[in-house]
């Protein structure tokens, strides 16, 4: 059911989870426990780990390094001449570019999806809280912005900045925050006339403490369900301009860029394709059994 | 429901002038130019060429002009393909984008529709927990890792079907575009049924029609489908969105002649004409969908009042 909160129009996730986060310490015991019973959730979480270790880690125990190119070992098969996964045109080592790409894509997906929590989690709690005239501007331009083809303004930035990291990292996370922005606001309409934000303002906090102090804290359980579910789009939207040639330039690798290296010499030397489509595809899928499983966990009503 | 329309509109053209505006200034700030040639054009040509596609006139002056010829349906001649309009390339073009589009999306449907009602009849049965399966595998196995594999599989090693081209669209060549293009769509879709379908089932209006004694296909074709469906309509504007996206890709990898690779090489080669009349024709083409779902949720539900 992860596809009905992502879909504008569609409510239903944002409103069922509002009544969850309020309920107070409790509801987190419940919620982890379980968590822990979902089984495809937990092994999402083991996978995930282990892929993060290796994603921290992998680039320094590698026997090559991710650029180094080797004359001698060019076009390597799995196994060949001491490379694991083998090596391409240029006898680079698979395993160690492969390495390398994991942690590039998982921070690309972590930073990003920050970008896009910052700015969704402000619009809609502003718009949420504010309320009135300005709620609705703000709403009205994310319903704007939903209908435009977004893939579009952000090959446009690559194109006219050139590709760079940080601009990818930027890029991904403006166009991310929609959803997160109505989630946000949906909440917020119902936390500001509970009590404790009327005896804050009673004690004579301002609007931008309350909404920092006490609207944000409390919206925490749909966010984190909405994070998990997140990082893994990223993922894929880097994938993609990586894949268009517009992403993380060469030599650096990422997931994306080793799928469309693959592509191209596939006839030739089909592990470079399977492997880094493999760990690809494993990312996203430990990130969305978390994305469901939580989502259950916290709103055991939606199951 | 004209005035519904007419409203939508009203709140569409702002949001086409923004969408060009944007992509204008984004354009221009991109360093370099349409004329950039491995060997330099001498000053003399250079400034002739400009003046020739009015690019040497102030950028504000430049923009109003823009304008001004969109507003009259003129989207300018190409800076990089000779003798070629914009509107040209895209009449030209069009067609491979948009039978692979239509197909996938009309599949997808279809099949997404199908599973998502299946599963939900047989809710935690082994066929709910594969069609899921497949649904999860759906959105998880992104088009530029199941394109490529079908490539290498059943085109390269088996042969069953060609690997790429178009070949004036001969059904073969179609095949595996539309599937790598439709197989996202029919996960989410099927999604989405299942999950719509579910809720409706435990509603008391459905308890109702049992209630009566109507058979079980006519509960779930007419009165439980409709209502699950609801939730697709407001999908309709992402799809296509997605299924652009998503021909981006397929059309690269199976060498289509679409509109698809227009818009990257276009933007690459600083055509900004070209990239203009892409940029509002896709967007144009998103706008026209979502108010064609607004109407169809209004159609399909009672409760939702046009005015």
């Amino acid at each position: 059911m992860s596809a009905s909160i992502l879909v504008p129009g569609s409510r239903k996730g944002a409103d069922s989870m509002q009544a969850a986060a309020v309920k107070g310490r409790s509801l987190w015991d419940d919620a982890r426990r379980r968590l822990l019973r979902n089984k495809m959730a937990v092994t999402g979480m083991v996978v995930l780990a282990i892929l993060v270790v290796l994603a921290v880690v992998g680039p320094y125990l590698a026997p090559y390094a991710y650029d180094a190119v080797n004359k001698n070992d060019v076009w390597m098969g799995p196994g060949q001449n001491g490379h694991l996964l083998g090596t391409d045109s240029l006898g680079r080592d698979q395993l160690a570019r492969l390495l390398m790409g994991l942690r590039v894509s998982l921070a690309i997906g972590l930073v990003a999806t920050v970008v896009s929590l910052i700015i969704g989690v402000a619009w809609g709690a502003v718009a949420g809280f504010v309320g009135g005239r300005v709620d609705e501007a703000m709403m009205r331009f994310v319903d704007v912005l939903y209908s435009l083809p977004f893939i579009f303004f952000v090959i446009l930035l690559m194109v006219t900045f050139g590709s760079n990291i940080i601009l990818i990292f930027v890029a991904i996370g403006a166009v991310e925050w929609l959803t997160m922005s109505r989630i946000v606001r949906g909440q917020t309409l119902t936390l500001k006339h509970k009590e404790f934000v009327e005896a804050a303002r009673a004690m004579g906090l301002g609007r931008g403490a309350i909404i920092a102090r006490h609207i944000v804290p409390n919206l925490l359980g749909p966010v984190v369900v909405y994070v998990t579910l997140t990082i893994p789009a990223v993922i894929l939207a880097e994938s993609f301009l990586s894949f268009l040639g517009l992403g993380v330039q060469p030599p650096m690798a990422s997931l994306g860029t080793l799928i469309a290296n693959g592509a191209q010499d596939m006839e030739l030397a089909p592990w470079l394709l399977v492997f880094p489509s493999l760990v690809m595809v494993v990312t996203l899928m430990s990130f969305n059994f978390i994305g469901d499983g939580l989502r259950d966990a916290i709103d055991p009503k939606d199951r | 429901m004209f005035r519904f329309i007419g409203r939508r509109l009203l709140v569409a053209i702002p949001t086409l002038f923004l969408v060009i505006t944007a992509a204008f200034f984004m354009m221009r700030a991109a360093p370099g130019g349409p004329f950039d040639m491995d060997r330099k054009l001498s000053p003399e040509i250079l400034k002739n060429v400009e003046a020739k596609y009015g690019l040497d006139k102030p950028l504000a002056v430049q923009y109003v002009d823009y304008l001004a010829d969109v507003v009259r349906g003129d989207l300018g001649p190409s800076l990089k393909y000779r003798d070629k309009s914009v509107l040209q390339i895209l009449k030209e073009n069009y067609k491979p984008s948009l039978i692979i589009g239509l197909s996938a999306i009309t599949i997808a449907a279809l099949m997404g529709v199908g599973l998502g009602v299946l599963a939900a009849l047989r809710q935690n049965r082994s066929v709910d927990y594969g069609v899921m399966t497949v649904a999860i595998l759906g959105v998880c196995i992104p088009t530029f890792v199941t394109a490529p594999l079908l490539v290498l599989g059943i085109a390269s090693k088996l042969g069953w079907l060609p690997t790429a081209g178009w070949n004036d669209g001969a059904l073969p060549n179609l095949v595996l575009p539309v599937i790598v293009l439709a197989l996202p769509q029919i996960a989410i879709i099927s999604r989405l049924t299942r999950a719509g379908m579910i809720e409706v089932l435990h509603s008391n209006y459905i308890r109702t029609a049992r209630a009566k004694g109507l058979p079980e296909s006519r509960i779930v074709g007419k009165h439980a489908l409709r209502a699950a469906l609801l939730p697709l309509v407001s999908y309709l504007g992402p799809a296509c969105a997605g299924l652009i996206t998503g021909s981006l890709v397929v059309e690269r990898i199976f060498n289509l002649p679409g509109l698809g690779k227009f818009f990257v090489t276009s933007a690459l080669q600083r055509d900004y004409t070209v990239v203009m009349g892409m940029v509002i024709f896709y967007a144009g083409l998103i706008l026209f969908l979502n108010l064609v779902a607004d109407l169809l949720y209004a159609a399909l539900d009672p409760r939702v009042r046009l005015a």
